[in-house]
C-alpha cells in the first residue's frame, strides 16, 4: 500500500484508491469529525465500521452484490474491499429509458428484498450507495445498519429510499413502485405489511 | 418594492417590512412580540388569543418604525403555514384586513422557505446552501433542487426545539427550555452516552429524550444530561447536515429556527463546513427565528415572479410543506 489517492470524501470517510497484494482496492476511511465530543467518535467509528465490515459480509451470503472485504482495522476504522469500478446509480437512473429504469428499479427491490429477508437493515438506502457494474448492482455503505427482524426497522430502511427518490430522481417517482415490485416478488407475503408501515411512518412525520 | 409581511405561525406574532433593492433584501422594520405560557407548552388557543390582541399596535408600530407610509406598501404577505392553526388563521385574518384597508394586494407564503430566502437575501455570498433549520415543531435539511426546496432530511418524531423543551418541563425549567439548558451545559463535568439515533439522512429524538428522563430520576446531575443532550443531538443534526451536502454536492451551509440561536449548534455546524472547506452562514438572531420580514421577503420574490393571490383564496394550510412550493425565482 503506497499510493494512495482519494477517490471519493463521503461525510464520514475517505474513499481512497490503493493495492492489496496486487488487488485494486479502496480504503473506507473513517475520520474523526471535528465538531463531535472524542467520546462519540471513538464509539460511532468504532460501533459503524463493526456493524458495516459484519452487514457487508451477511449481505453476501443472502445473495447480494457487496465488495469483497480483505481487511478490517476497528481501532483506525478502515475497512479495505475491493474496487467496483461501475456507475452510481443516482448518476443514471434519470437519463435511462422508462423501460431500463423499470428494469433497474425491480431489480434493486430484489436485492431490498433478499437483504430484508435476512434481516439485514441497510439503514442508508440511497441511489447514491448502490454501483452499477455488468448488470448487477453493488450495495456500499452499510455504516448506519443492523441486523433486526423488526417491521418497523424494515419499513423505515426503505422510507428512506423514498425520500432520496423524491429529492433526487422526483421526475421519476414511480421508481419507488418498481421498486415494491421487486421487492414483494422476493420478500413474499408479508412485504404487504411494511409497505402498510411505510405509509404509517410517513404519516408520522411532520405536516403529513 | 416595498411588502409589509405578518408571521404567525406558532407562539410568536410579527410584523416586518422590506425593501427590494437590486434583488437584495433591506429590512425597513421587523417587530417580534413572543408568546410565553406561564407554564407548560403553547395552548394554541391561547397563543391566537395573544396575537389578536397585539397584532394591530405591532403593525402600526412597523409603520412608525421603518418611516414607511401605509400607501407605500406594495404587498401584503402572510405565512401560510405549516404552523398551528387558530395562530395561522389570526394572522391570515390581519394580513386580510389591512390589503383590503389599503387596497394592496394579499400572498401567502411557506413559512419554511421564507427561513431559507431570508438567508439568501441579506447574507451576502449565500446563493446556493443547504438549509439545517431547527426550531420547536421543525427539523429539516432543505436544499434546492431543480424548481423545488427539497427535504433531504427530517426529524422522524419530535422536533429538536420540542425535544430540548419537553426534557425541560421534565427538570423544571421554564419555556423556552434551550437557552436554559445551553447555560447548564456550560458547566458539566462529564458526558453521559445518549442514544445517537440517525436513519439516512434522517433523524429521531424520542430514543434520546426518554434516555435523558431516565438519567435525571437516576440522580444524575442536571448540568451533565443538558451538556450530553447538546453534545449527542447537535452531533447528530450536523452529520445529518453534512450527508446532505455530500449527497447534493453543495458547498455552503445555512442554519435558520430559533435552535440555531445556540452558540454550539453553530460551533458544531461550523467547524463542519470547515472540515469540507465549505462556507457557513447564519443570519442576525432576529432573523433566524420566526419573524416577520422574512415572510415580506418571500413575498417580495413571488409576487416579482408573477404568483398571485386573491383575497377569497388566501387560505392556510397547517400542512403546508417546504416540497409544496414551485420555486420559480430561482433557476
Amino acid at each position: 500500500m503506497i499510493d494512495k489517492t482519494i477517490l471519493y470524501k463521503c461525510a464520514e470517510a475517505e474513499i481512497v484508491v490503493s493495492k492489496y497484494l496486487g488487488f485494486d482496492v479502496v480504503l473506507k476511511n473513517r475520520v474523526t469529525k471535528g465538531y463531535r465530543l472524542r467520546k462519540i467518535n471513538d464509539i460511532l467509528i468504532a460501533t459503524r465500521t463493526r456493524e458495516e465490515a459484519k452487514l457487508m459480509s451477511e449481505a453476501r451470503q443472502s445473495g447480494v452484490c457487496v465488495p469483497i472485504i480483505y481487511d478490517v482495522d476497528l481501532q483506525k476504522g478502515v475497512i479495505t474491499m475491493s474496487y467496483v469500478k461501475g456507475k452510481r446509480v443516482k448518476d443514471i437512473l434519470n437519463n435511462l429509458s422508462e423501460d431500463e429504469r423499470k428494469k433497474l428499479c425491480i431489480k434493486i427491490g430484489e436485492s431490498i428484498g433478499n437483504l430484508h429477508k435476512n434481516d439485514i437493515i441497510h439503514g442508508d438506502i440511497t441511489t447514491s450507495n448502490m454501483i452499477l457494474l455488468d448488470d448487477m448492482i453493488y450495495f456500499i455503505d452499510f455504516g448506519l445498519g443492523e441486523i433486526n427482524n423488526e417491521i418497523e426497522a424494515k419499513g423505515v430502511d426503505l422510507h428512506v429510499l423514498t425520500e432520496a427518490i423524491e429529492s433526487t430522481h422526483f421526475k421519476y417517482s414511480n421508481c419507488f413502485e418498481y421498486v415494491l415490485e421487486g421487492y414483494r416478488k422476493i420478500y413474499g407475503k408479508d412485504s404487504n405489511k411494511i409497505i402498510l408501515k411505510i405509509d404509517e411512518i410517513v404519516r408520522r412525520g411532520r405536516y403529513r | 418594492m416595498i411588502c409589509l409581511g405578518i408571521e404567525g405561525t406558532a407562539h410568536s406574532i410579527c410584523v416586518g417590512i422590506v425593501k427590494e433593492k437590486n434583488n437584495r433584501c433591506i429590512v425597513l422594520s421587523n417587530i417580534i412580540k413572543i408568546y410565553k405560557p406561564e407554564k407548560g407548552g403553547i395552548h394554541p388557543r391561547e397563543a391566537a388569543n395573544h396575537h389578536a390582541t397585539y397584532i394591530a399596535d405591532l403593525i402600526k408600530d412597523s409603520f412608525k418604525q421603518s418611516g414607511v407610509d401605509t400607501g407605500d406598501v406594495d404587498l401584503v404577505s402572510f405565512s401560510k403555514g405549516p404552523g398551528l392553526g387558530p395562530c395561522l388563521r389570526t394572522a391570515a385574518t390581519a394580513a386580510r384586513a389591512l390589503s383590503l384597508t389599503i387596497n394592496k394586494p394579499i400572498l401567502g407564503v411557506n413559512h419554511c422557505v421564507a427561513h431559507l430566502e431570508i438567508g439568501r437575501g441579506t447574507l451576502k455570498d449565500c446563493i446556493d446552501p443547504v438549509l439545517l433549520y431547527t426550531s420547536g415543531a421543525n427539523t429539516q435539511v432543505i436544499a434546492f433542487a431543480e424548481g423545488r426546496y427539497r427535504v433531504f432530511g427530517e426529524t422522524l418524531d419530535v422536533g429538536i426545539g420540542n425535544c430540548l423543551d419537553k426534557f425541560g418541563r421534565i427538570a423544571n425549567l421554564s419555556f423556552p427550555c434551550g437557552p436554559k439548558i445551553e447555560q447548564l451545559a456550560l458547566n458539566a463535568k462529564k458526558y453521559i452516552d445518549l442514544p445517537y439515533s440517525i436513519k439516512g439522512m434522517d433523524i429521531a429524538f424520542s430514543g434520546l429524550l426518554t434516555a435523558a428522563e431516565t438519567f435525571y430520576k437516576k440522580g444524575e446531575k442536571l448540568e451533565d444530561i443538558c451538556f450530553s443532550i447538546q453534545e449527542t443531538a447537535f452531533a447528530a443534526l450536523t452529520e445529518i447536515t453534512e450527508r446532505a451536502m455530500a449527497h447534493t454536492e453543495k458547498k455552503q451551509v445555512l442554519l435558520a429556527g430559533g435552535v440555531a440561536a445556540n452558540k454550539r449548534l453553530c460551533n458544531m455546524v461550523n467547524t463542519m463546513a470547515k472540515e469540507r472547506e465549505a462556507s457557513f452562514f447564519v443570519p442576525e438572531k432576529t432573523l433566524c427565528i420566526d419573524n416577520g420580514a422574512m415572510i415580506a421577503w418571500l413575498g417580495v420574490l413571488m409576487y416579482n415572479n408573477g404568483v398571485r393571490m386573491k383575497v377569497e383564496n388566501s387560505f392556510i394550510n397547517q400542512r403546508f410543506r417546504t416540497d409544496m412550493v414551485d420555486v420559480t425565482w430561482r433557476d
